[in-house]
């Protein structure tokens, strides 16, 4: 058997139903692992995994990392955020209960941006997560921790969220596999609101196979989330070898020139594996998917502009001191609470929703998002898949893009149309390319996007291209293979 | 200057008597503990989501279908912006551009639409506190916080205080009777606020409007928009504008204030709330409430008038509590072969007034006279076996002890006299006795009359028919 | 172009306590964004239908029975100022 840490989730797993691996010895070697964190990924770690609340009886899956966005009953949950320092909530998020349920250890909780807002995670209160490729580079966020622990060896795997491209982008400059399901698929009850219409709960893992498992556990209908679903049939592990009979749509459109010319290459090498496993490929038009960033800075801001309005300091998280009355209370906790990244958007969403902005912004960004989900159902007609580029550049370094918001948010160019579609994406590690400005090479993902709810067909195809790529590359020190 | 006229419209927010809140599953409750009632949804914690309650749909349809509304084939929810502490997530979740429910009337008023949404949480003041200088402290108690609300906006159809009280109490009786919400001013489950503005007589175009709160009894709604009705009135004639603005009423002296606004801008961001889907009623979800409507007051009364042909006042009397009703209905059911109408003057003339002779706050239905009791009373003095004043004199025995109209009678001897022969001699005794009365009347003066029909009523207590009586006084003192 | 004036407007109806050089490059910022944001208001869409969300569902409800709500101390265990089993705030402004 391999090393232990080598192990896929999905690997290990089976040798826990085969008798051959002790699955507490399994999580214990993995909370030693996740205790050697010099990555900043993790804000609290269960170092004996007793904590109560979360704990875990008798362990039957691999042990998981959860990002610091989902509720934990009795353990710190901050979201990223200076507001929330010190807050416990008094109930557990959905996905994390089925995690537990599952039998699935809870590590820690990951580093993240604030409230989810950014894609670098430099926008955590407490401080960013280091790229374990090159650790003077952002891993990409806002599901930063989560994706730093995985391809860091710090956790076989882990859950996240994506608003924008939360799951799909950390995970493409981590070099592993992020999955955001078909909107609806997975519960977002305890999962703290960024902008509902769009967040979503998905896997991080090494593997396909283990983004396959891992979601098996975490969707189906919740009744405690009115706009859960659930798949219409429990994933099965994909075990597809070719894509004979499957069509591959480029979209025209996307063809950005802000991609770097190394994930150009290695875009361009991918499609001709495709070719190569009897998949067909095609230019499709996506008329409005340029449109999409701008879209989704409207109505993401928006939403989040009154989901972050419960924090006020009135009935749990911080409150600063201040004399006077209530609204002077509130503007001094939420200007020593938010960071600029959330005090931004906040205010962008609540310009955007304020009388006399509504239809111009509001309402003509929802118009667009409906054009936006037009475009892939035409596309949809004629192909099985819409594939892209995950991210336009491998991961760039700490501080490149933090004084200038719009660059840092075109980062979202590849991923924001499909989450303003609602349907699922995969991005898988597609090999190495060299930065832009040189250096040492780093991972690149490719993004599949697939009809609402064929994520068994989007992992089964996943699965088949993931074998011929044979990304093996792991980051220093990090076992693998 | 033209005459002026008031317009008044209403705004009632009707909390229903659901077991749970709107939107997550804590009991509702009324002077609880602060606090017992909370949950992480209703305290507005991280990564909450609200899950509509199936009931408070229900209770809606059937305000809704009481209300004879239009309901929207597909409503949504919005969320209505605004800090403030007994708003826990900063915005509540309310109905705007599409409320489930549209046009409707109630008696002659219309209502412009009904509306789900939920309720805020109490704040309760406790003055200056060391940490805080300047202002004080408050404490917020979340229990009532989400407790589902129907608000029910009217048209500006109503002309008068005393009207819109009066109407206010028609919905108050209509909603009671529903069974969907304790409508208890006092306790706040039923709250009325009026929009009120004048015009000139016969002008078509509304004036400047007040918004008028916390007029927590009809009384206080009547004497609230009674005295903005006259703040306005003066303010017109003396030239001068109404501003809009909102005021509270104080009962304690009757008073009016304006009320600064909790957001000094008021921009509420309205938005529809993207973690609810929509309610789009079935056919039956529709039946269902519908077939659960109780006769309303408003349907018996007109009934009462078209079938019965009780006159409006009466109608509406027997009509609005649904006991007095039945109690009416029973009663003339066994009454028969008497006017409907001579049984409903029974029931809201003389036992309404024995009952409170009696001191009797007790109702017909719950008084000791049964239906079938009072039923033969009534048929007693319609066939003259005994007089009305009789009538009256059993009604009250029945109203005291219960029991049968006809043995009462026998034991009081109160039997009309019903043998000519007894009444003749009693008639010629009475003229004997009084001289100088039967002069006048056979001098043509009518009036004297009375005395000797006095002195016949006393000597046979009031036993006599007064029709027979008159006639043989007549009769003998020949005119 | 997102002048000071309206910065500090938004700022007041979001909540949010802002320096004065918050203010300032906020309005830099917004205005940046918003730039990019326009082009979407040269499309014409006057006849297409917004989209709250992609969920089609209806009637999502919950039966009205209910659940086991928190105890005092639990609710109040986060809160900043507890006083009494209820939440202390400084007072709104006086009303009237
Ligand atoms: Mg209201
Ligand atoms: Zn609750």
């Amino acid at each position: 058997m391999k090393e232990l840490l080598a192990l896929t989730a999905l690997e290990a797993h089976e040798a826990m139903v085969a008798g051959e691996l002790d699955a507490s010895e399994y999580a214990e070697a993995w909370r030693a692992a996740a205790a050697g964190d010099e990555l900043n990924a993790y804000l609290w770690r269960d170092e004996d995994g007793d904590a109560p609340g979360i704990a875990v009886e008798r362990p039957s899956v691999a042990p998981i990392a959860v990002k610091d966005i989902f509720c934990t009953e009795g353990v710190p949950t901050t979201a990223g955020s200076r507001i929330l320092e010190g807050y416990r909530p008094p109930y557990t998020a959905t996905a994390v209960r089925k995690l537990i349920e599952a039998g699935a250890p809870i590590l820690g909780k990951t580093n993240m941006d604030e409230f989810a807002m950014g894609s670098s995670n430099e926008n955590s209160a407490y401080g960013p997560v280091l790229n374990p490729w090159d650790r003077s580079r952002v891993p990409g966020g806002s599901s930063g921790g989560s994706a730093a622990v995985v391809a860091g060896g710090l956790a076989p795997w882990a859950i996240g969220t994506d608003t924008g491209g939360s799951i799909r982008q950390p995970a493409a400059l981590c070099g592993i596999v992020g999955l955001k399901p078909t909107y609806g698929a997975i519960s977002r009850y305890g999962m703290i609101a960024f902008a509902s219409s769009l967040d979503q709960c998905g896997p991080f893992t090494r593997t396909v196979g283990d983004a396959a498992l891992l979601l098996a556990i975490l969707q189906g209908r919740d009744p405690c989330d009115s706009t859960s679903i659930g798949l219409p049939e429990a994933p099965r592990l994909p075990d597809r070898e070719d894509l004979s009979g499957l069509r591959f749509a480029v979209p025209a459109e996307l063809a950005s020139d802000a991609i770097e010319p190394g994930v150009r290459v290695v875009f361009e090498a991918t499609l001709a594996k495709i070719e190569g496993l009897g998949g067909e490929i095609a230019e499709a038009p996506l008329p409005h998917a340029e449109h999409g960033i701008s879209a989704y800075y409207v109505l993401a801001p928006a939403e989040a502009s009154s989901n972050l309005a419960r924090y006020d300091g009135v009935r749990y998280g911080m409150r600063a001191p201040s004399s006077g009355d209530v609204i002077e209370m509130y503007e001094a906790t939420r200007a020593e609470g938010f960071g600029a990244e959330v005090k931004r958007r906040i205010m962008l969403g609540t310009y955007a929703l304020s009388s006399g902005y509504y239809d111009a912004y509001y309402g003509q960004a929802q118009k667009v998002r409906t054009k936006i989900a037009g475009d892939f159902k035409s596309a949809f007609d004629d192909f099985d898949f819409v594939v892209t580029p995950t991210s336009p550049s491998v991961a760039f370094g700490l501080g490149e893009k933090t004084d200038d918001p719009l660059a840092m948010y075109l980062n979202d160019f590849f991923t924001v149309p499909m989450s303003l579609a609602g349907i699922p994406a995969i991005s898988i590690p597609a090999g190495l390319a060299e930065p832009s400005g040189g250096g040492p090479q780093l991972p690149v993902g490719f993004q599949i996007a697939a009809p609402a709810f064929a994520e068994q067909k989007l992992l089964d195809a996943a699965h088949a291209l993931e074998k011929a790529i044979g990304f093996d590359a792991r980051p220093q020190g990090v076992p693998g293979g | 200057m033209a005459e002026l006229e008031a317009v008044i419209g209403l705004e009632i927010h009707v909390q229903l008597a659901t077991r749970t809140k709107m939107f997550c599953g804590c009991e509702l409750s009324f002077g609880d503990e602060p606090n017992v009632h909370t949950c992480p949804i209703c305290l507005a914690h991280p990564g909450v989501l609200p899950v509509v309650n199936e009931q408070a749909i229900h209770y809606a349809l059937k305000i809704a279908a009481a209300l004879e509304c239009e309901v929207a084939p597909r409503s949504i929810f919005h969320r209505k912006n605004y800090f403030y502490p007994d708003s826990p997530k900063a915005y509540q979740i309310s109905q705007y551009d599409i409320p489930i429910a549209g046009a409707g009337r109630l008696g002659d008023v219309r209502i412009h639409r009904a509306h789900l949404e939920e309720d805020a949480a109490k704040m309760i003041h406790v003055g200056e506190s060391g940490r805080i200088h300047g202002s004080g402290a408050s404490l917020v108690d979340f229990n009532r916080g989400g407790t589902p609300l129907v608000e029910i906006v009217t048209e500006p159809d109503l002309r008068s205080a005393a009207e819109a009280a009066a109407w206010a109490r028609l919905l108050r009786e209509t909603v009671r009777q529903l069974g969907v919400s304790d409508v208890n001013m006092e306790e706040g489950s039923l709250r009325v606020d009026g929009n009120i503005s004048m015009r000139p007589v016969g002008s078509e175009e509304l004036g400047t409007k007040t918004e008028l709160k916390n007029m927590n009894s009809f009384r206080f709604l009547e004497r609230g928009i009674e005295a903005e009705l006259v703040r306005q009135r003066g303010l017109i004639e003396a030239g001068e504008k109404v501003e809009q603005e909102t005021l509270h009423f104080h009962p304690e002296d009757g008073s009016l204030h304006p009320l600064r606004s909790k957001e000094e801008a008021h921009d509420y961001r309205y938005f529809p709330e993207p973690d609810l889907v929509a309610i789009a009623p079935t056919e039956e979800m529709l039946r269902e409430a519908r077939e659960s409507l109780p006769e309303l007051p408003a349907a018996r009364a007109q009934r009462y008038q078209d079938e019965l042909d009780l006159p409006e006042d009466v109608a509406a009397l027997l009509a609005a509590d649904p006991e007095t009703a039945g109690y009416f209905e029973q009663t003339s059911k066994e009454a028969s072969g008497v006017e409907p109408r001579v049984v409903a003057n029974w029931v809201t003339g003389e036992l309404a007034a024995a009952l409170r002779q009696e001191g009797r706050e007790a109702s017909a239905s719950e008084s000791k006279v049964e239906p079938a009791a009072l039923a033969s009373l009534i048929s007693m003095v319609q066939e003259k076996k005994i007089s009305h004043g009789s009538g009256k004199t059993v009604l009250a025995a029945l109203v005291a002890e219960g029991g049968e109209p006809a043995t009462i009678v026998e034991r009081e001897g109160l039997a009309q006299i019903s043998d000519s022969g007894e009444l003749d001699s009693i008639v010629a005794a009475a003229i004997e006795a009084n001289p100088e009365a039967a002069e006048q009347i056979r001098a043509g003066n009518g009036k004297a009359i009375g005395a000797i029909v006095g002195a016949v009523m006393k000597e046979t207590k009031g036993r006599a028919d007064g029709g027979e009586v008159n006639r043989l006084i007549k009769e003998k003192l020949g005119d | 172009m997102i002048e000071r004036e309206q910065v500090l407007h938004v700022a007041k109806l979001a909540r949010l306590g802002l320096s004065d050089e918050e203010v300032e490059t906020m309005a830099g910022e917004l205005s940046g964004i918003l730039e990019h944001v326009d082009r979407i208001a040269a499309l014409d869409l006057d006849d297409v239908e917004p989209t709250t969300h992609v969920v089609e569902l209806e009637n999502v409800v919950r039966p009205d029975v209910p659940h086991e709500s928190l105890s005092p101390d639990v609710a109040l265990a986060s809160a900043p100022d507890p006083e009494g089993g209820a939440f202390r705030v400084p007072s709104p402004q006086a009303e009237e």
